[in-house]
């Protein structure tokens, strides 16, 4: 088991970005057009969004790519997550389509919730995604008990939370904290912290500076790690070890990742609580993308190349999304209860069902 | 047939269900070694260990939430919430999200999640450990609502509640748990959703739950020497409501009566009486009258909790009022 180091919640993590990582050349290339397709999705669901294609409304994860790519790297498929409001990013790590994802934006069958869900309802439970949920802090409570069902079937699984530094203020965060950690469950406390909830920043909403948030584990004698979420592979070699940690029973990992968010907090968001010049600082010094791509030593040629198949394959899931179908509108009614019983005695391993 | 209190008939649906099923397991404040606030889980710890039977923080949120969790994961979790006003606490969860998940998923997603609770008032416990808040459940697609007054009922409803793959608001009443009933040998389950008449009569229905079917037995036995003839009817589920059944009574009688021990400010029986209304709107022969609590915070005092909370007077003065409109 690798070692989890209880890092000092005052530790910056800068040192991470030097990582000397485990992962081919390949790899990271791979990872690096997963990234960029994010990036493509999301620049490319504000636009349909403006250009009025897409109801409801949208939370993009510019600047937080390499959170959601290099936890999902070091999970294994059968470990779950459970996602925020902001969402699009880890579905596509976890394996989801784009197809399905956009087909979901534009509420029609083919998406990944069959359009009953939106941008901050994707699910794809067959790929270990139990859903991406609108209610800050939401999820977390059903993760730890995502955890505790492994544990009680001794499966060699994790469950992982995503959330924001925002959640970290809820009582649904602290419960499912101090849970965890008393049953030893394992659960990954992936904190996203890019030090705003909504408009509001950090100094307004936490006792604690951001690169102290570890302290929010200590005071549950949880394992806490700080993590460079612009570095792909610092994420990555983290998780690894979170994994490791909490799947042999050593109880849960809480990781203050953090990271950027280049956008407002909605798309139309107009910012007016932020300094325009901080954006555009953020945006050239810390772009997980620019940071990979240097580190890869990527031509501007490769970059071209991986960047036209991207762009092929977003622009392909918009072409996919508006050719779908329109649910019946009566089928709105269809999911509200499950039919039948659960069968005393039977002990079928999920009680999910397999998509058409 | 065996005679059980209705706690060892909630026990007994739990036990018998866990000795068989691996997937049942049960979370809650207390519930191990001291077997519960209400002494329900008596004795399980020691016949299922603390693995199954888990005793938890005081902790609404992740109680709940953990439940739900682990059901999307292919368990059946049996959660204790020890009195249904700390559901308050949880409500979150089960609105947001236990009654959510199948729909927003597109069917993706089961929760087969069983949340026990219970309360009532009758001991002077004040205003935060006696409420009845069952119709707040009612109005929320996804979930169902289950509210049991006899021995039998509670442990065949139970039984389908844990079988049942939604989440399942399962109402106890805390002055219940020491009444004794016939129950089958074996459990049978009674599916959700269907009514149980407990009295036949021609005259007026009441429809009743929880402690107030008691009552409304008592006022029918004291109407009947006045010559009425009281039909009592049961829902048993509340969600979803087995209409046909009370309706039909309702035509048959001509007049309703809902008792309820929760206020009658939006409580279930406004839920009935548009339901009775709609159904039986020809036939009725008097405006439904409804019976429930005063629309107070329960205060303390015995004498002012006896005033707020109904009782089988108030029931019989209801039937009277109806009557007397004939």
């Amino acid at each position: 088991m690798a070692p989890v180091a209880q890092v000092p919640a005052t530790d910056s993590g800068e040192k991470s970005r030097a990582s000397a990582g485990t992962l081919s050349d390949k790899r990271l290339r791979e990872l690096f057009r997963e990234m960029l397709l994010i990036r493509r999705f999301e620049e490319k669901v504000e636009e349909r969004f403006r250009a009025g294609d897409l109801p409801g409304f949208l939370h993009v994860a510019i600047g937080q790519e390499a959170v959601a790519s290099g936890v999902c790297e070091a999970l294994e498929p059968d470990d779950v997550i459970a996602s925020t409001h902001r969402a699009h990013a880890h579905t596509i790590a976890k394996g989801t389509p784009v197809n399905a994802i956009m087909a979901e934006m534009y509420g029609k069958n083919e998406g990944c919730s069959q359009g009953y869900g939106g941008s901050m309802h994707l699910y794809d439970v067959a790929r270990g995604n139990m859903g991406a949920n609108a209610v800050v802090g939401g999820g977390l409570p059903q993760i730890a008990g995502a955890a505790l069902a492994f544990k009680l079937r001794k499966e060699p699984r994790v469950a992982v939370a995503f959330f924001g530094d925002g959640a970290t203020n809820t009582g649904a965060f602290h419960e499912s904290m101090n849970l965890a950690q008393l049953w030893k469950l394992p659960v990954l406390f992936v904190l996203e912290n890019n030090g705003w909830a909504e408009s509001t920043p950090a100094t307004q909403q936490l006792p604690l500076a951001v690169e102290e948030m570890g302290q929010r584990a200590a005071a549950y004698g949880m394992t806490a790690m700080e993590v460079d979420g612009q570095d792909l592979e610092a994420v990555v070699e983290a998780t690894r070890s979170a994994r490791d940690h909490a799947v042999s029973g050593l109880g849960p990992v809480f990781m203050n990742v953090r990271t950027y968010r280049f956008t407002g907090h909605y798309v139309g968001d107009p910012q007016v609580y932020r300094d325009k010049s901080e954006v555009r600082q953020l945006r050239e010094t810390q772009d997980p993308l620019e940071l990979l791509r240097a580190r890869l030593g990527m031509t501007g040629e490769e970059f071209e190349r991986i960047d036209a198949d991207v762009m092929a394959e977003v622009d392909g899931s918009v072409a996919f999304a508006q050719a779908g179908t329109d649910p019946d509108p009566q089928d709105a009614l269809k999911w509200v209860y499950a039919e039948g019983s659960m069968e005393h005695g039977s002990k079928e391993p999920l009680s999910t069902e397999p998509r058409a | 047939m065996p005679e059980l209190t209705y706690r060892e008939a909630v026990r007994d649906a739990l036990s018998q269900a866990m000795r068989g099923d691996d997937r049942i397991f049960m979370m809650g404040e207390d519930i191990a070694e001291m077997g519960g606030s209400m002494g329900v889980t008596t004795g399980m710890v020691a016949e299922f260990g603390s693995e199954r039977i888990r005793n938890t923080p005081i902790s609404e949120i992740a109680i709940v939430g953990a439940g739900i969790g682990a059901a999307i994961q292919g368990m059946l979790p049996v959660v204790e919430i020890m009195y249904e006003d700390f559901l308050t606490i949880s409500m979150e969860q089960l609105v947001n999200q236990a009654a959510k998940h199948r729909t927003m998923s597109g069917g993706q997603i089961k929760v087969p999640l069983t949340v026990r609770t219970q309360g009532g008032a009758g001991w002077s416990p004040g205003a935060q450990h006696a409420q009845q808040l069952e119709s707040w459940f009612v109005h929320v697609p996804g979930l169902k609502v289950v509210f049991a007054s006899t021995p039998e009922d509670v442990r065949g409803l139970l039984w389908s509640s844990i079988y049942d793959p939604n989440p399942v608001i399962f109402f106890e009443h805390r002055t219940l748990y020491p009444i004794k009933g016939e129950v089958p040998d074996e459990i049978v389950p009674i599916p959700l959703g269907k009514a149980r008449v407990h009295l036949e009569g021609t005259d007026v229905t009441v429809i009743a739950t929880g402690r107030l079917v008691h009552e409304s037995l008592r006022a029918a036995e004291e109407a009947e020497q006045d010559g009425i003839s009281v039909e009592v009817v049961d829902p048993r589920t509340l969600s979803p409501l087995d209409s046909e059944t009370l309706i039909a009574s309702v035509r048959k009688t001509t007049r309703c009566v809902t008792a309820h021990e929760a206020v009658v400010q939006g409580g279930f029986g406004a839920e009935l009486a548009a339901v009775i209304q709609h159904g039986a709107f020809d036939y009725l022969d008097a405006p439904i009258e409804r019976v429930g609590a005063q629309f107070a915070p329960l205060a303390f005092a015995p004498v002012m909790e006896n005033f707020c909370v109904p009782h089988a007077a108030n029931v019989l003065a209801a039937i009277h009022r109806t009557l007397a409109r004939a």
